[in-house]
């Protein structure tokens, strides 16, 4: 399973990148290289060229202001799940990190390859969506922000013309107590999920739902945002019936099809994963649960 | 496109350079081109985890990454844990004291992923050890007695007795 | 003797001092000067004629040294085809792979043209040159709808899909059944998987200008078998063909087989002129090493009221897979095993293996025998279910017991040998798996979880194996002038300690050092006969032998050193590399010496009066298979909203006779329940209803790591056989054996409040929420 011939660049800024991708026919950016490694040993990718970014100053970095958080496309995983930063700010991205594929992977694959292959399971992806983060993309004009709802254009294909790549992910913070959850199902530890939930709740001084955020990963080429369960939390008091009610709004939802996972399963367990998250979401907003 | 390059890095402690191909992986280049034939090719898509090295440091799948990409950095391989004058690390000691190995192919792998993780997690529980070597498959020992070498050398290295 | 100073102890391997260090030499650490690299072209189609091979374009690319279809073979070649079915009058078709395929294909995977080049690299660069013309053909891709009378040929030439029929049986189970007060029945769907060692397939070949030989390295589990096959193929002198088995990263069955790569990779080293080498990578290993897959079980089973078994019968059709790679051993091995643990007074079990256009079936890991036992205890328990018995109870009260030890069953093994269980406590073994669990507090603990909404439930399984199938392991012991002790062996490591083991044997008998043992494996021209690895075999044969010849290279050290010190042997003890008086340590000869005198001068007598030489060669023959059994109890929870079970304790008692080293049997047992837990949960082979895989990647096909595994608790009982000097019974296949069908039990039980039914495995969560709730086709 060897790669088909290309040519390679090591570009050492943005705008060389940039450069790169506006001059070149049939090219590919290399990033971690977790998913577009296997895809070039399979032969069912062949760019002519491969545009290396691991030596592009700058491209990485966790950085917070004013309730914003940024983190560069080419930080490594391992450095968001271990950032002290985002696990107090964003703690759902940490936790959805637990689950994306395994240490040796978490060393080398980037948030910024992540979104860019938009593999339906991705955790970064739906997490990113969930939290209606806006994408950075560099391009010969410049820069341009795409908000995340708009980023996904099909099935692994981002909004993003030739000549440009992304170069962060801006996060715009919950409030500090903010009740979170990421859960998934996986066959085992660190594959891909099958479906994953991953919920954001705000509670008022009364104890009711100020704001709600449940957003399916694996069920479309897009994470999902259920906003039909969101407008039926907010204002109301967190109760296990209201959650059933409101996970039982994944059950009409469209959801991909495949061997190991038919669609009605997807919804299925779209429902009980979006249940159990926003009882856990919930418990962590009352403090009565880490 | 038939295009090298020349690699300069660091392999083991030792300053090696090397004419690759761009194409060619880090697994291969370390088996082929350098004739460090420790680290196994399992899989080329990355998911057995045979090919682990520590890259920086870092455990890594050399199936993923280029050769090329490693010029400048330091490389960890299998043939790099033990001693000039042969004395295993104490991961490698822990294996063979508790059959941890069997056909050996999947060892090489085992042993990196857990030098970084014990570096960073001297006092694992089992199921953190399970997890961190989730992404390495063996198919001859059903990860018992690696597990049980790995806490093992875990203590070795924290100084505890036995 | 039990446990001596070696045997029966937890040594430190001998294979581990290379390995850990990364310095083993597998077949693709090999790499000779003007090494020259390969990559085969295989067949897209399931099924498809080829029109028309055009491979110009490939060999004119720079750095292809060749590019060869089966007419470039045929002028070198005896024969096109592999003929290397064993021996059965079960036969109905004639399946004989080709070399090359040339003018249809059978199967995604099948190799039609072979590129040689300067890296592996360029050679898949040339493959994408090669242009085929195929005519598609309509694909079988069931084994079931194979043997349906409107059924397409899997090959355009059959008259037929049946590969092969055969019927099992003893008694008159037509008359039992017809007067059994109850019969139950059951459709079973039984799916393993591919065997998935960490290293895949490879060869190596090296022609010797100077000493005209050829060398073949192979990841081959029978290198003896290789280099016959290879010799006929290629009209060559056995004198000029070596095969090797280097360090086997993992073989579990598909390495027994013979490939084609393997004479392709020969012949090509010949006409080339250039050592050769062929790596399979994993995408290879899904589509063109063998693999278990499909069968479909539809049995019956007859008891009185008190639940004990009258009868069984049924039928079993086998996906044989495009060729006959093999044999009809896999449904035959499943047959065999699946009344073996039970007292049972009648049997008839018909065999259909379907031709199939997928790869060739062939053992992995438990070779059937895991089926044969899912049969049997699904309608265990499906009849203790319905006469309201417990489900340990109807086993007790139907499993051989010790007092019938030895236990001659009407069976005969394919070889025409009578099936005797020849020792083991069945019911003890059960008992001692059950009380571990706690299976008698479990209704009770079941009962609690319930209420609190949480499913859990136990399950059950015995098995019986044969083991040390027969009928010989070569193995010669020598002592060399240096006084090292060189033992070869006609048997093939594949990770299972088979060095260490015979190490051991060796040196009990000759001084206890193993380090100055050196064991030789795999490798023909040091051990001139063998048979290699497969059925849990090595350990009892190739153990054997190796005790035989040990203790009779003792007896001649011993005789020789008596005569040289003037002393009778029974005064005698070795010692590390010397023979020394007992009590008088300072009187002693080195055997390096007594080697030296045994080695003979022109003229002078040879000490001893045994001969020349310190040497012993010993094929000891058993032709009967010793029987191992045990128990897998398995307790799990369902979470009934997303299907998944987790395994929340497993517990395997077993019997593999006396233990030659606890911690390697203990590795074999451990290393099988995550491969039985693989078939069970996880490993499924996907195939379309073109017979296109699916599953082609480790990430669709899914092995168990170490976060899937169990809390498992081994517990062992020994009951040594009569049939070998040692003892001892075959453990490296056990541990897979039992454990679908115990899982599959306990995921049944913790489902009854939903009169779920297992009837298939693997089972996957989807699998489990359609039992629960069960989906209309194609509904929300």
């Amino acid at each position: 399973m060897k790669p088909a011939g290309f040519a390679y660049h090591d570009p050492q800024t943005v705008a060389e990148a940039v450069a790169l991708l506006g001059r070149l026919e049939n090219a590919r950016l290399l990033a971690g290289g977790q998913s577009l490694m296997p895809m070039l040993a399979m032969r069912v990718a062949f760019p002519d060229h491969l545009i290396d970014l691991n030596r592009v100053e700058g491209l990485d970095g966790i950085t917070m202001d004013q309730g914003v958080l940024r983190v560069g496309a080419m930080t490594r995983q391992r450095s968001i799940e271990r950032s002290a930063t985002i696990r107090e700010a964003c703690p759902l991205m940490t936790e959805a990190l637990t689950h994306v594929g395994h240490l040796q992977t978490r060393n080398r694959g980037t948030i910024g390859g992540s979104l860019c292959h938009l593999d339906p399971s991705a955790e970064l992806v739906t997490v990113a969506a969930a939290l209606d983060a806006t994408i950075e993309v560099a391009g010969p004009e410049g820069q341009r922000d795409v908000a995340i709802a708009d980023f996904p254009l099909g099935f692994m294909t981002p909004a993003l013309a030739p000549e440009e790549m992304v170069v962060a992910i801006r996060i715009p913070l919950w409030p500090r107590e903010h009740g979170y959850s990421f859960m998934e199902f996986a066959r085992r530890h660190g594959d891909y999920a099958i479906v994953s939930a991953a919920t954001l709740l705000v509670l008022d001084s009364a104890g009711r739902i100020a704001r709600a955020s449940l957003t399916l990963g694996g069920v479309g080429a897009a994470p999902l945002r259920v906003t039909t369960a969101e407008t039926a939390l907010v204002g109301e008091a967190p109760t296990p019936a209201l959650f059933r009610a409101a996970a039982a709004c994944c059950e009409g939802i469209e959801a991909m099809e495949d061997p190991q996972a038919p669609a009605w399963y997807r919804r299925r367990l779209a429902a009980v994963l979006s249940r159990r998250a926003l009882e856990r979401a919930w418990a962590r907003a009352t403090g009565e649960a880490a | 496109m038939s295009e090298t390059r020349c690699v300069a890095l660091t392999v083991n402690g030792e300053h090696r350079e090397a004419e690759t191909p761009v194409r060619q992986h880090l697994a291969d280049f370390l088996r082929g081109t350098l004739g460090l034939t420790g680290t196994h090719v399992g899989c080329e898509h990355g998911v057995c985890g045979a090919c682990t090295v520590l890259v920086d440091g870092h455990a890594v799948r050399a199936c993923l990454m280029l050769a090329v990409q490693a010029a400048g950095h330091e490389v960890t391989t299998v043939e790099g844990l033990s001693l000039a004058d042969g004395t295993l690390h104490p991961l490698q000691q822990a294996f063979c004291d508790h059959h941890g190995l069997q056909c050996g192919f999947c060892t090489p792998g085992m042993l990196i992923t857990l030098v970084e993780f014990l570096a960073e997690h001297p006092a694992p529980s089992e199921e953190e050890v399970r997890v961190a070597i989730s992404g390495n498959v063996c198919r001859c020992t059903g990860y018992d007695s690696i597990v049980a070498a790995a806490l093992a050398a875990a203590r070795a290295l924290r100084g505890d007795a036995a | 003797m039990n446990v001596g100073r070696l045997v029966g102890r937890d040594v430190a391997r001998v294979e581990d001092a290379a390995l850990i260090r990364g310095r083993g030499r597998f077949v693709d650490d090999i790499a000779p000067a003007g090494l020259l690299h390969t990559a085969f072209l295989r067949s897209p189609h399931a099924h498809a004629r080829i029109l028309r091979i055009d491979v110009a374009a490939a060999r004119a690319l720079p750095g292809v040294h060749a590019v060869l279809l089966l007419d470039d073979l045929r002028p070198h070649l005896t024969d096109t085809r592999l003929v290397v079915a064993l021996p059965s009058p079960s036969y109905r078709l004639d399946l004989h792979r080709p070399v090359l395929a040339e003018t249809e294909v059978v199967h995604v995977g099948e190799a039609l043209a072979v590129v040689i080049a300067e890296s592996r690299y360029r050679a898949e660069d040339a493959l994408a040159l090669i242009e085929v013309e195929y005519e598609s053909l309509p694909a079988v891709a069931d084994c079931d709808d194979a043997l349906a009378p409107d059924a397409p040929p899997a090959h355009s030439w059959a008259a037929s899909n049946l590969a092969a029929e055969m019927t099992v049986a003893y008694g008159d189970v037509e008359a039992v059944f017809a007067a059994a007060p109850h019969r139950f029945a059951e459709t079973l769907h039984i799916h393993r998987g591919g065997s998935h060692s960490m290293e895949c397939r490879g060869v190596v070949a090296l022609h010797d200008v100077i000493e005209d030989r050829l060398t073949v390295w192979s990841s081959t589990q029978t290198p003896h078998t290789a280099k016959r096959l290879i010799c006929d193929l290629l009209g060559m002198d056995e004198t000029r063909l070596r095969v090797v088995t280097p360090d086997l990263g993992g073989g579990f069955g598909p390495k027994l087989i013979f490939y084609p790569e393997e004479v392709v990779v020969a012949l090509a080293a010949r006409l080339l002129g250039r050592p050769v080498k062929w790596i399979e990578d994993r995408q290879e290993h899904f589509v063109s090493t063998t693999q278990e897959r499909d069968q479909t079980w539809r049995v019956e089973l007859a008891t009185d009221a008190e639940g004990r078994i009258l009868g069984v019968r049924g039928d079993l059709v086998h996906d044989h897979g495009a060729w006959t790679a093999r044999g009809v051993n896999v449904p035959q091995g499943a047959v065999a095993a699946m009344p073996l643990a039970y007292v049972v007074p009648a049997f008839r079990m018909t065999i259909r293996a379907a031709v199939t256009n997928k790869v060739p079936v062939t053992p992995v890991r438990g070779a059937g025998q895991p089926q044969g036992v899912f049969a049997m205890e699904r309608l265990l328990d499906c009849a203790a279910r319905e006469l309201g018995l417990d489900r340990a109870e109807i086993r007790r009260r139907n499993l051989v017991s010790a007092e019938h030890m030895p236990y001659a069953t009407p069976l005969k093994t394919r070889g025409g040998i009578p099936v005797t269980l020849d020792s083991g406590d069945y019911p003890r073994c059960q008992q001692m798996a059950l009380d571990e669990i706690g299976w008698a507090g479990f209704a009770e603990r079941q009962r609690i979880a319930l209420a609190e909404g949480r499913h859990i439930g136990i399950g059950v399984a015995n098995y019986v194996e044969g083991t040390g199938r027969g009928p010989f392991e070569h193995v010669s012991v020598r002592v060399e002038p240096s006084g090292r002790i060189m033992v070869a062996t006609g048997a093939a490591a594949m990770g299972q300690s088979t060095r260490t083991m015979l190490a051991q044997i060796v040196a009990e008998q000759l001084g206890a050092n193993m380090a100055n043992v050196e064991v030789i494996t795999g490798d023909t021209a040091a051990a001139p006969i063998g048979i290699g690895g497969s059925n849990s075999r090595q350990a009892v044969l190739a153990g054997s032998s190796a005790h035989v010849a040990a203790l009779k290279v003792r007896e001649k050290v011993l005789a020789i050193a008596g005569e040289m010190l003037e002393v009778a042997a029974d005064d005698l003890e070795i010692e590390d590399k010397a023979v020394r008086v007992k009590g008088a340590p300072g009187l002693s000869v080195t055997l390096a010496s007594i080697a030296r005198a045994a080695a003979g001068q022109p003229g002078f007598m040879i000490p001893g009066g045994r001969g020349p030489g310190v040497a012993a060669s010993e094929e000891v023959v058993i032709d009967a298979m010793a029987y191992a059994n045990g128990t897998a109890a398995a307790e799990v929870e369902v979470d009934v909203e997303t299907g998944a079970v987790t395994i929340t304790r497993l517990v395997f008692s077993h019997d593999c006779g006396r233990a030659l080293h606890p911690r390697i049997v203990d590795g074999q047992l451990m290393g099988g329940i995550a491969h039985g837990i693989g078939n069970a949960l996880f490993e499924h082979m996907r195939f379309d209803d073109q017979a296109q895989p699916i599953s082609t990647t480790l990430a669709d096909y899914l092995l168990v790591t170490a976060t899937e595994m169990p809390p498992v608790r081994i517990l062992h009982m020994h009951s040594p056989t009569p049939l070998n000097p040692l003892g001892i019974k075959g453990v490296g296949e056990a541990g897979v054996i039992p454990i679908p069908a115990a899982i599959a039990a306990a995921v049944e039980d913790a489902l009854s409040p939903f009169a779920a039914h297992v009837c298939r495995v693997p089972l996957s969560p989807v699998d489990v929420i359609a039992m629960i709730d069960p989906v209309p086709e194609g509904s929300a």
